[in-house]
């Protein structure tokens, strides 16, 4: 394994590398990464090599505190060396102008990746959370969901971002940059995935009490299958389908849950927090903060403070009996 | 009219012996508890300020610690959220705000007057409003902190997060208000060393015979001067935002949170130069102290400084490259980004050739100028790689920007602080620090830091963005994590070594004569420590290093006052003599008007009304201290500039 691998390796353990690259734009930009590493440890070797030699060269030919100036300037000698600082600085404005053109070139290609009639996203930021609508000329067609977005491989997808409070930042560091969700000025980001997997990313810009937890899931896969996911997000709520199930829709509905929250195809229609139409289909709770399972949406529901303090969502002192039966009809929401 | 040889006593009519006394009895500062707050002559006022600024970096150094210990391990909850913001947000603002660019200034202060070989700042009681400002802002950051009102918007306090909807109470409108304390303390002092710098150099110190230590210092005080009003617009703005319910950054009203980011990092990124330029004057003085050669390159070292400082405006946007660019305008910032790193080139390698060159004494100080360049260099080239828009997307807002800024802020900053500590602890006190202590405390605070920051720009391309509190298991940002608070800790230490050092050595160190480490600026020329008056006559120069080409019968100004606070004034270009001037003396009423001003400003926290209030209480203090003083001593006598002659 030569350097280089060895050094890449390195980064394999992490989950969201911006280095371990599943898209084009993320591959190029990683490739600048790589070459701008290069030569600036070339520079920096050699720079740190040039004082270690200057001051052993100067240590040996040391003096005591006592003496005044001891040397004697030449002026053969000074403009030699100036002429060498001319040199390097040259040098410099060469290299830096070849940094710039690879800039120049990588910034272009990465605003080249665009189709028309692919898959178009709107996401919006909120404290602490994403909402995602898939655009269709259809409204009905349109899906809702909600910190976890599924695209296919091997297409460009149009994200257009916006903000509903303060600044956020979208990163998916292996698929791209980033892209600042600015209240009253939207903006738009083109991404694709090359092979499938789910890519992790959160929100880069600090947005206050629960910036560590506004985390977003990318989830690639072949378009056949995100063709039958996004058929099924657009299917309304299943109709809870035991007693258990449908008391905990009850509850649901009457309690304060359906404040917030939507469910299509009920009379939930809250729009100030995650839709939860299809949430038993999701990897995560609470932005990425907590895998989905019962356990942990249980203890979601109960005390979100815990998980999260700060989010929006107030504790919710239910019977266990009416938190079991919540926790079946979510469950059934596939 | 009387003539210029008859009036007051003049140094031509006294021994050396006798002038001694006697400027040591109009230059003493004045005594007593009332005396401390009149006291207006530079070293002790540059005194405070340094040991202010030394303080707020200890405590600004304590909450990095404990942010450390919070991110030492995935879903710590040592620290709460609200805490941690807290934390951050104070930690940052004090060490740019109330460290970094004070203790530079204060540095300036002290040794500006010495360098160009003058007896004080050119406004002397113009110097102590600048430092009670400065105190009362850092004081009122740190009282709102330990009163849970501390500010947690970060360092930079974006809007609409810092504005009224999302940040409720009072902690936005501390900061803002600290902002302008500390800005207004900053603009004081760059126009203090500015004056000074034209006005009162030694004769024979034209422009280009400028020690590169004060031409840093004036440098920096022009960019303060174009960068500082900047931010206080900003500040102004936003606390207007949540005072009076105005709406400049306000989408929903037409207002623009981009605007916000404009302004801020126009001063922002200034800012970050303000701190670097001074220091790297620093390191100049040092290396050719200790190479025992001038300087390598002195005029492009002081052209790249004013490059620097020129540059340094026109990048600001690079801060701003994920908020969605054209493409044009991208590669603009990127071009003036990347052409930055010349001017630092140059200088850097200009050092490295007069060490070179030079034939070294190897002391404490050198050892902070060489851990400097391999700190400086490598964040340096991440700047470069920062400056690449494609590379910002990927690491701006991460650990590795955390990692960078804290290479060159750190390395390129507090490293230069430290050996310049270092190297005038004899000049400020008389008395040498320990080598031995030095060189350990070098080598833990070199080690420490790399251990401290290194890890972080893995951690950044690992996709660990700043300012999060805590981090999901699965992430695999653990280890680093852990080896980076190790190196906190071992940082830390350093820190201690040296506190400890300078403790030490003030009571028992070596006494230092007048010139130690055998340099070649004036501030060598007088005793260690230097005496209140500085300089017994005003000196002379005949080169740019001054104290190693000396001629035998160096002539000296004659025929100053002795008995009141005379300087000499001479001509910016060549600093011939031109008229002797008289300095303002101690007084109470630039105390009065910082309590005056704090007054306005802290009610202004909570109603418009202390905006009134203030002004108020600074008419009354303000026609305090300019209040006339008497008669004029001899106006016209003074006009004259007085001879060059031989020593008494």
């Amino acid at each position: 394994m030569n350097l280089l691998e060895r050094l890449q390796s390195l980064t394999e353990r992490f989950a969201q590398s911006a280095l371990e690259t599943a898209g084009p734009q993320a591959e190029r930009i990683a490739a600048l990464w790589w070459l701008f590493f290069w030569v600036c440890t070339i520079i920096f070797v050699l720079v740190v090599a040039a004082l270690v030699f200057a001051l052993y060269r100067g240590r040996a030919r040391s003096v005591e505190e006592s003496s005044g100036p001891a040397v004697t300037l030449d002026s053969g000698r000074e403009a030699g060396i100036h002429r060498k600082i001319f040199g390097l600085i040259v040098l410099t404005a060469i290299i830096l102008f070849a940094f710039l053109l690879a800039t120049e070139m990588t910034g272009r290609s990465l605003a080249s990746l665009t189709s028309s009639g692919g898959v178009t996203i709107e996401l919006t930021g909120y404290r602490w959370w994403w909402r995602a609508r898939y655009l269709d000329p259809a409204p009905e067609r349109i899906v809702v969901t909600a910190n976890e977005i599924h695209i296919p491989v091997g297409k460009p997808v149009l994200i257009n971002l916006y903000s509903r409070d303060v600044i956020h930042s979208l990163w998916v560091p292996e698929l791209h940059g980033k892209r600042d969700l600015i209240p009253g000025h939207p903006n738009a980001l083109w991404i694709q995935a090359d092979r499938p997997g789910r890519y992790d990313g959160q929100c880069a810009e600090f947005c206050g009490q629960q910036h560590a937890h506004m985390r977003l899931i990318v989830i690639a896969d072949p378009p056949d299958r995100f063709d039958a996911w996004l058929d099924a997000q657009r299917v309304t709520a299943q109709a809870p389908g035991d007693d258990t199930a449908k008391r905990g829709m009850e509850v649901f509905l009457t309690g304060s849950c359906a404040l917030c929250h939507a469910i299509q195809g009920t009379d939930a229609n809250g729009q100030v927090a995650p839709d939860l139409t299809h949430i038993a289909s999701r990897a995560t709770l609470a932005a990425g903060t907590l895998p989905n399972t019962p356990g942990h949406l249980a203890g979601w529901i109960v005390d979100p403070q815990h998980v999260k303090p700060g989010a929006a969502m107030p504790p919710n002192s239910l019977s266990a009996e009416d938190l079991q039966a919540l926790l079946a009809y979510l469950k059934g929401l596939r | 009219m009387t003539t210029l040889a008859k009036t007051g006593v003049r140094d031509t009519d006294l021994t050396a012996a006798e002038l001694h006394a006697a400027l040591e009895r109009v230059w003493e500062p004045p005594s007593g508890f009332i005396g401390w707050f009149k006291n207006v002559f530079h070293k002790p006022i540059s005194t405070r300020f340094i040991f202010a600024a030394l303080g707020f970096f200890a405590l600004g150094g304590v909450l990095a610690l404990l942010m450390r210990l919070q991110l030492a391990m995935p879903e710590n909850t040592l620290l709460s959220p609200d805490l941690y913001n807290q934390l951050f947000t104070v930690h940052g603002s004090t060490m740019m705000f109330l460290f970094a660019v004070p203790v530079m200034q204060a540095v300036g202060l002290y040794f500006v007057p010495l360098m160009v070989g003058t007896r004080n700042l050119a406004f002397p009681r113009l110097n102590t409003f600048g430092f009670f400002v400065y105190i009362i802002g850092g004081v009122l950051l740190w009282v709102a902190l330990f009163l849970n009102i501390g500010p947690d918007t970060g360092w930079f306090s974006y809007v609409p997060l810092s504005g009224p909807e999302y940040s409720p109470g009072k902690r936005v409108d501390v900061w803002a208000q600290m902002i302008t304390f500390t800005e207004l303390s900053s603009l004081v002092a760059a126009v203090e060393i500015i004056v000074t710098v034209f006005k009162l150099r030694a004769p024979g110190m034209s422009l280009n015979r400028i020690p590169i230590f004060v031409w840093a210092q004036l440098v920096t005080s022009f960019m303060v001067i174009f960068a500082m009003p900047a931010v206080m617009l900003a500040s102004a703005f936003l606390a207007m935002d949540r005072l009076v319910d105005t709406h400049f950054f306000n989408p929903a009203e037409g207002g623009d949170a981009l605007l916000w980011q404009h302004l801020f990092w126009f001063f922002g990124h200034p800012e970050v130069y303000i701190i670097f330029i001074p220091a790297t004057g620093i390191v100049s003085m040092l290396v050719q102290t200790f190479s025992r050669r001038p300087i390598v390159g002195y005029t492009a070292i002081v052209l790249s400084l004013i490059a620097t400082a020129i540059l340094g405006f026109g990048l600001w946007v690079h801060h701003m490259f994920a908020t969605g660019l054209p493409q044009l305008g991208e590669s603009f910032f990127t071009a003036a980004s990347m052409l930055i790193a010349i001017p630092s080139g140059i200088q850097i390698f200009c050092w490295i050739a007069t060490l070179w060159t030079g034939r070294l004494l190897v002391r404490t100080p050198l050892l902070f100028v060489a851990g400097f360049i391999f700190i400086f260099v490598l964040g340096g080239l991440t700047g470069v790689m920062q400056a690449s828009v494609p590379i910002d997307l990927q690491v701006h807002d991460t650990f590795f920007v955390v990692a960078h800024f804290h290479y060159v802020l750190i390395g390129g900053a507090v490293f230069p602080l430290i050996g310049g500590l270092y190297y005038w602890f004899p000049k400020m006190t008389g008395r040498m620090m320990s080598e031995s202590l030095g060189r350990v405390n070098f080598w833990i605070f070199f080690i420490g830091f790399n251990l401290t920051f290194f890890p972080m720009h893995q951690l950044g391309l690992a996709g660990m963005p700043r300012r999060v509190y805590t981090y999901l298991p699965q992430t695999g940002w653990g280890p680093l994590n852990f080896v980076s608070t190790i190196g906190a800790f071992v940082l830390s230490v350093a820190v201690i070594v040296f506190l400890l050092n300078a403790f030490v050595s003030y009571r028992t160190g070596a006494l230092a004569g007048e010139n130690p480490w055998g340099a070649d600026s004036l501030d060598w020329s007088v005793p260690s420590p230097a005496p209140s008056y500085n300089f017994l006559y005003i000196p002379t120069v005949n080169s740019r290093t001054p104290l190693w080409t000396m001629e035998p019968a160096q002539p000296v100004v004659t025929g100053m006052r002795a008995d009141i606070l005379e300087v000499l004034v001479t001509e910016l270009h060549d600093a011939t003599p031109d008229h002797r001037h008289l300095l303002d003396g101690p007084s109470i009423w630039p105390f009065l008007t910082a309590v005056a001003f704090g007054i306005g400003v802290i009610t202004a926290i909570f109603t418009a009304w202390g905006v009134t209030i203030g002004a108020v209480l600074c008419f009354i203090t303000l026609a305090g201290w300019f209040w006339p003083a008497g008669q004029p001593i001899e106006d016209t006598a003074r006009e004259a500039a007085p001879p060059l002659g031989e020593r008494a």
